[in-house]
């Protein structure tokens, strides 16, 4: 899991501004608006009152009680205490309002975005999945979700209340403390400026670090599916010395982050003080002259009093924005990734059929390979035949088996099932039509029997699942299910390794054929298998093919002998069709392919060294 | 867990991940485990105590320059206007000055303090992911089968995550709040003490509904932190078997069941956000209500004249201003729980035992020559059934070794009892007559490596990938490595070359050339004792040529285990190991064996009949 950190390419979104980037959150946050604004409103409200008992108290205590004292009047103390228990009250009602109204929508948005996000990565093809890391994906879907459910409910809020309040006490100290008022809006200048760039500097490190976090989990991630290949090398303490490096690199940009914040917080709390002890002489100052009187000059400071907190806080919320908006780009950067896969608009209707697949000059290319891996492949399955498909290792055979089933678009050519192209067709239709068994297995750490039946339709009636899912247990000779502890109903632990790796396959196997597709793609689905299960399989499965259309993915003799003709791919396309005997005779690539008989190779090894390009 | 017990507790399963699960704990259970987190938390921040106490200075330092301010203002007022109307300006420039001053002080120690806190907090995350990490390293295989990937990614990232929440938001306010409310009490016993009784008796509601919400939101929060688990357990599966989803069109199951999971989750977070948000309007107005009892009962004593009215100003003015904090005292109190329930599990990851334990007194092993003896070995996996029964083998030196036999017999059992990956339930398992038991493990991989039936390779290049064998090596040790598994040619001819990313699980190359790279890595690593589980099975004819090409000089002075379905690559063994039901049922060099007629004998016939 070395730390790979190549240049990153200019994160999605950065160009647009904060507040840009945050409303695209607007369709998701639409239906929680009105709540947001109720919440808003409370929080004004609480803090109106929060703000008001000290002046009443003070009122209440110098006016009415002092009258009531000089008139010996027990009534005057009732009121006043009323009035300050009813403000308390209220102050506590308006923030339990306040709590109520916001948490809806801040977990409910979180968690519609959430599946939103689940939705779309399901969708995107398997070249999205291999470039892109589990882990970027995870702290995208935990991480930075959650960190804009944190804002909603408090950030944003915040931000709101805190700009309304100092907005409305500099405009109070404006109107009513003329220079002062002025000395105390200049000093607004360079916290801007400061705000500002602070903004632009710490969304950068925000960035960096959510993506530092991302990678971070990936490595655990990987750190773990690996740990046998760990195990077996010994390699625990490098993995550990390389995630360390890792993050340690992570630490460093909070720490950095933390600067930044730091630098702000300074800022923020020094100016404004600043400022208020130049306030402070000039005031004085002022009064003596008599330009300003002394109640005045005293009301001038318990409203700043009020802005200096909203303003020292702004650094927190201003940081709590960023790191959303930087949460918020990074969902739309995978949110926005097109899908290159889609169904078509107006889908054709598969309908039955026999399951007659032709491949017509597909040519394949990864995104980023230099070369396509397959150009121009000419091939027909025959309904109801058996095609083995043969080709040295990396010649394309597994990449040809994705585009059956279209788990991959072809970009050149196309794949017909039926005499529709299968991009004609709904993703589900087609997938349906067909069914792989991948060469790694894909299992999950669910029941034996949700593995087997992951391709059969959930509303079948249990004992269709049933006979389904023993029929195909028998055919792939995987009766050992039964003899583990729960039967069909054990759990077969992360990915199946708590199996053995022939029992893996054949369960990937049963999968497949429970399924009962029209085209069954099987990809080298004996690797693992010794040859007296090899036979018992083969044979079963003989009699199952028939009458399904099945290619076949193999690299031996014995899996070979299912089929009842051979393709061989070399160099992107089909260079013979025939039956092993056939092509034993007739094709030298295939006697180099598939011939191991040491005589053989051992007189072919020389005429072939070229031909290894592995 | 259980505390008070005598006896040893009984080592939990391993594979009860519903044990972790759990949110309504017993009330012992509850308690052993919240006292563990505790431990952790205190474990980590005791050796920072300095940092910590360094932090907190700031943080009053800090504090006072802020309350300085208005305390300066009003002597300004009073004094120095006076003082300014009378001739004197030195007070005004004395009390500006140390405005000024306070302003610098504090602002400067605010910053100071951002600074320290994410220095303290940041070096106990990396403490405890390093320490997390290590662990799971060092947990056996039986463990991670169960626990799965995504619970130990949930435990390393959002469990983590509560933890720095609460040096993020909850820990500023509290030594501040604490000092004010402090203060303030003082004060206001020094003004008045009976209205200090009135304070001090609004504690026990606050007291009472702490307690309340100390309650409820455990429970919810170690709720909270079971479905986010969940959530990243479904995720992490899911895009791991994309293909498989995508196949199977089991998208609108896993979606539907995402979102059930990612409701639980929400839900979840809503039960935390409704205790919480009347813990914290309770308190408020706890406070609140205290204000009016105070002004209710000082009025009185004004009426009764045994207080000055302006005494009573002060007094409330105090009253009001005790309780200002407690709302930040409440979001500390709230940011400790999220945390202390996610360090509940980080802790309890921490406190699973690896079956497979390191020695405590290794016994060294410089350089093994290889030979390998198991001594009345019984295994089984876990609490099922017994795959090994008494199985007595003993590899010389040097031997290299096939064994074969159906699927299912154990033969990869056996090889991951010689690498240690399990221990043996019974007998013993020798390396050179030391037990692996009694060998480091740094000792043992050195000396005994496997190439797992799963090639996996990690994303990264493929000279990283490669590199995995033997980290020092040049670069030239890992072309010589490819070359001889013949991989060298592919390798080139990618557009990167051996810097070539190989991307999620080797996505990138085909499963036979992912069998050749972990292959090379074997190579590289070169052990005394080489154990080949199945590493050829996705490779098509002429590479397995190349690599059994490759065996024959790389295994001729070291000993090997080869585990094969294709007996091809028996000839190049000096022993065959036949294996049926756990038990080695013929043992003897090929051509023996095929004399035999046993069962060795009938795999080799098919497997030349179904070749050509
Ligand atoms: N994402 C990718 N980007 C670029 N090249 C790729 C990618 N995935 C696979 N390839 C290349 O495409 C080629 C074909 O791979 P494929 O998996 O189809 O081979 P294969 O015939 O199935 O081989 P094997 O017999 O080993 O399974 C390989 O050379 C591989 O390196
Ligand atoms: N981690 C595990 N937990 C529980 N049971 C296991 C585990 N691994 C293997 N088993 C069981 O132990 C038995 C032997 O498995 P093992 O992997 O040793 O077989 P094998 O001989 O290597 O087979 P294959 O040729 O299919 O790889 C099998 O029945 C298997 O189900
Ligand atoms: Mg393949
Ligand atoms: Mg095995």
């Amino acid at each position: 899991m070395p730390p790979d950190s190549p240049e990153r390419p200019a994160p999605a979104g950065s160009q647009l501004g904060t507040v840009a980037s945050v409303l695209r959150l607007l369709p998701y946050v639409r239906p929680a608006l009105p709540r947001l604004v109720g919440g808003l409103v409370a929080s004004l409200g609480a803090g109106l009152a929060a703000l008001a008992i000290p002046r009443v108290l003070q009122r209440l205590v110098e006016g009415p009680l002092a009258q009531g004292v000089a008139a010996h009047d027990y009534t005057a103390l009732l009121w006043p205490t009323l009035a300050v228990l009813g403000l308390g009250v209220t102050e506590a009602g308006l923030i339990l309002l306040r709590r109520n109204l916001v948490m809806y929508p801040g977990t409910r948005v979180e968690a519609a975005l959430r599946t939103e996000l689940f939705r779309h990565l399901q969708q995107l093809p398997a070249a999205f999945h291999d470039r892109w890391s589990g882990g970027q994906l995870l702290s995208r879907s935990m991480g930075d979700l959650g960190l804009l459910r944190r804002w909603l409910v408090f950030g944003l809020l915040q931000l709101v209340v805190s700009t309304i309040t100092i907005a409305v006490g500099v405009a109070l100290l404006l109107a009513t403390a003329g220079w002062l008022g002025l000395v105390y809006l200049a000093g607004a200048i360079p916290v801007t400026i400061i705000a500002f760039r602070f903004s632009r500097r710490y969304r950068v490190i925000a960035r960096l670090s959510q993506d530092q976090s991302g990678d971070l989990a990936n490595t655990v991630e990987e750190s773990v599916h690996g740990i046998r290949v760990l195990k077996a090398f010994g390699r625990g303490e490098d993995a550990l010395e390389s995630f360390s490096g890792q993050a340690e690199e992570l630490r460093r940009t909070e720490i950095r982050k933390a600067g930044n914040q730091a630098t702000v917080t300074t800022s923020l709390q020094l100016i404004p003080e600043l400022t208020l002890a130049v306030c402070l002489m000039l005031g004085v100052w002022l009064a003596a002259e008599g330009q300003v009187t002394v109640g005045a000059l005293v009301a001038f400071f318990l409203t700043a009093a009020v802005i200096n907190g909203p303003v020292v806080d702004l650094g927190m919320t201003l940081s709590m924005t960023l790191n959303a908006r930087t949460a918020v780009d990074r969902f739309f950067e995978v949110i926005e990734t097109p899908n290159p896969l889609t169904d078509p608009a107006e889908p054709a209707e598969l309908g039955e059929g026999p399951g007659h697949v032709v491949l017509r000059g597909v040519g394949f290319r990864h995104d980023d390979a230099p070369a396509p891996v397959l150009d121009g492949v000419d091939l027909e399955l025959p309904a109801g035949t058996t095609t083995a498909l043969v080709g040295l290792t990396g010649s394309g055979k597994s990449t040809l088996a994705l585009l059956v089933p279209r788990l991959a678009d072809v970009t050149a050519g196309a794949v017909e099932i039926d005499g529709h192209d299968v991009r004609s067709l709904r993703r589900h239709d087609v997938r349906r039509a067909v069914a792989v068994a991948f060469e790694d297995p894909t299992l999950f750490s669910a029941t034996v029997r949700d593995n087997v039946l992951l391709g059969v339709d959930d509303d079948l009636p249990s004992e269709t699942r049933e006979r389904l899912l023993h029929e195909a247990v028998e055919v792939a000779q995987a009766g050992f299910v039964h003899d583990l502890p729960q039967g069909v109903d054990t759990r077969i632990g992360e990915e199946g390794l708590s199996l053995s790796g022939g029992q893996r396959q054949r369960l990937a196997l049963a999968r497949a054929i429970a399924a009962r597709p029209r085209v069954l793609v099987l990809d080298d689905p004996l690797s693992a298998l010794d040859v007296t299960t090899e036979e018992a399989v083969t044979t079963r499965l003989r009699e199952v093919l028939e009458g399904t259309t099945s290619l076949i993915i193999a690299h031996r003799p014995s899996t070979v002998a299912l089929a009842d003709r051979v393709a061989v791919l070399s160099e992107g396309r089909i260079t013979a069709v025939g039956t092993h005997r056939e092509l034993l005779a007739s094709d030298d690539h295939y006697r180099y392919v598939i011939a191991s008989l040491e005589a053989d190779w051992k007189s072919g090894e020389h005429d072939h060294d070229t031909e290894a390009t592995r | 867990m259980t505390p008070r017990t005598t006896a040893p507790p009984p080592r939990r399963d391993p594979r009860d991940v519903h044990a972790d699960d759990a949110s309504l704990l017993d009330r012992t259970t509850s308690r052993a485990v919240r006292r563990r987190s505790l431990r952790l938390l205190g474990e980590l921040l005791r050796p920072r105590w300095r940092p910590l106490a360094w932090a907190g200075l700031l943080i009053v330092v800090g504090t006072l320059g802020q309350v300085a301010g208005p305390l300066l203002v009003q002597a300004g007022i009073d004094t120095a206007l006076p003082a300014l109307r009378d001739g004197d300006p030195g007070r005004l420039a004395t009390i500006g000055g140390a405005y000024l001053a306070a302003a610098v002080l504090g602002g400067i120690c605010a910053g100071a303090y951002v600074r320290a806190a994410a220095r303290v907090a940041q070096s106990v995350l990396l403490e405890l992911r390093r320490r997390v990490f290590r662990h799971t390293q060092r947990l056996s295989l039986e463990f991670h089968e169960s626990y799965t990937s995504g619970r130990v990614i949930s435990r390393q990232t959002s469990d983590l995550e509560a933890l720095r929440e609460l040096f993020d938001g909850g820990l500023t306010g509290v030594v501040s709040s604490l000092m004010h409310m402090v203060f303030t009490g003082a004060a206001l016993f020094f003004v008045d003490w009976r209205s200090g009784l009135v304070l001090t008796a609004a504690l026990v509601p606050a007291w009472l509904l702490t307690r309340w919400f100390q309650r409820r939101s455990q429970l919810h929060y170690r709720e909270q932190r079971g479905a986010s688990a969940r959530l990243i357990v479904k995720f992490v599966e899911t895009m791991t078997g994309m293909r498989a989803v995508q196949a199977f069109r089991r998208e609108p199951t896993t979606q539907a069941e995402y979102a059930r999971l990612g409701e639980e989750y929400r839900d979840a977070n809503l039960r935390i956000f409704g205790v919480n948000g009347r813990y914290q309007p309770g308190l408020v107005l706890i406070g609140n209500v205290t204000v009016a009892a105070a002004l209710a009962y000082g009025g009185w004593r004004v009426f009764e004249g045994q207080l000055e009215l302006g005494a009573l100003v002060a007094v409330l003015l105090y009253v009001k201003r005790f309780f200002q904090p407690i709302q930040q005292l409440g979001m500390f109190y709230n940011a400790l729980q999220s945390a202390v329930a996610a360090l509940e599990k980080v802790s309890g990851l921490l406190a699973e035992e690896p079956t497979v334990v390191e020695p405590q007194r290794p016994t060294p092993l410089r350089r093994a020559r290889g030979e390998l003896r198991l001594e009345d070995v019984t295994f089984g996996y876990g609490k099922g059934p017994v795959v090994l029964p008494e199985l007595d083998l003993t590899i010389p030196a040097g031997q290299t070794v096939a064994l074969v036999g159906s699927t299912g017999a154990g033969k990869s059992t056996l090889a991951k009892l010689v690498t240690r990956f399990y221990d043996a339930s019974e007998g013993r398992v020798l390396l050179d007559g030391v037990d692996v038991r009694d060998l480091s493990t740094r000792d043992l991989r050195r000396a005994v490596v496997m190439v797992t039936q799963e090639a996996y390779l990690f994303s990264g290049t493929v000279r990283e990938n490669i590199a995995l064998g033997h980290p020092d090596a040049t670069d030239e040790q890992i072309e010589a490595a490819a070359r001889a598994v013949g991989v060298h040619d592919f390798v080139t001819g990618l557009p990167d070359g051996y810097g070539t990313e190989v991307n999620k699980r080797g996505g990138r190359v085909s499963s036979g050339q992912r069998q050749l790279l972990s292959f090379a890595r074997a190579f590289l690593a070169d052990p005394a004792v080489l154990v080949l589980d199945e590493a050829t099975s996705s490779l098509d004819v002429p590479g397995e040529r190349l690599v059994q090409a490759g065996l024959q000089t790389l295994l001729a002075d070291r000993t090997a285990i080869i585990i094969a379905h294709r007996l091809s690559t028996v000839a190049i063994a000096d022993r065959v190991l036949v294996m049926e039901g756990g038990r080695v049922v013929e043992d003897g060099t090929p051509q023996e064996l095929v004399m035999q007629q046993g069962r060795f004998a009938a795999l080799d016939a098919a497997w030349r009949d179904s070749v050509v």
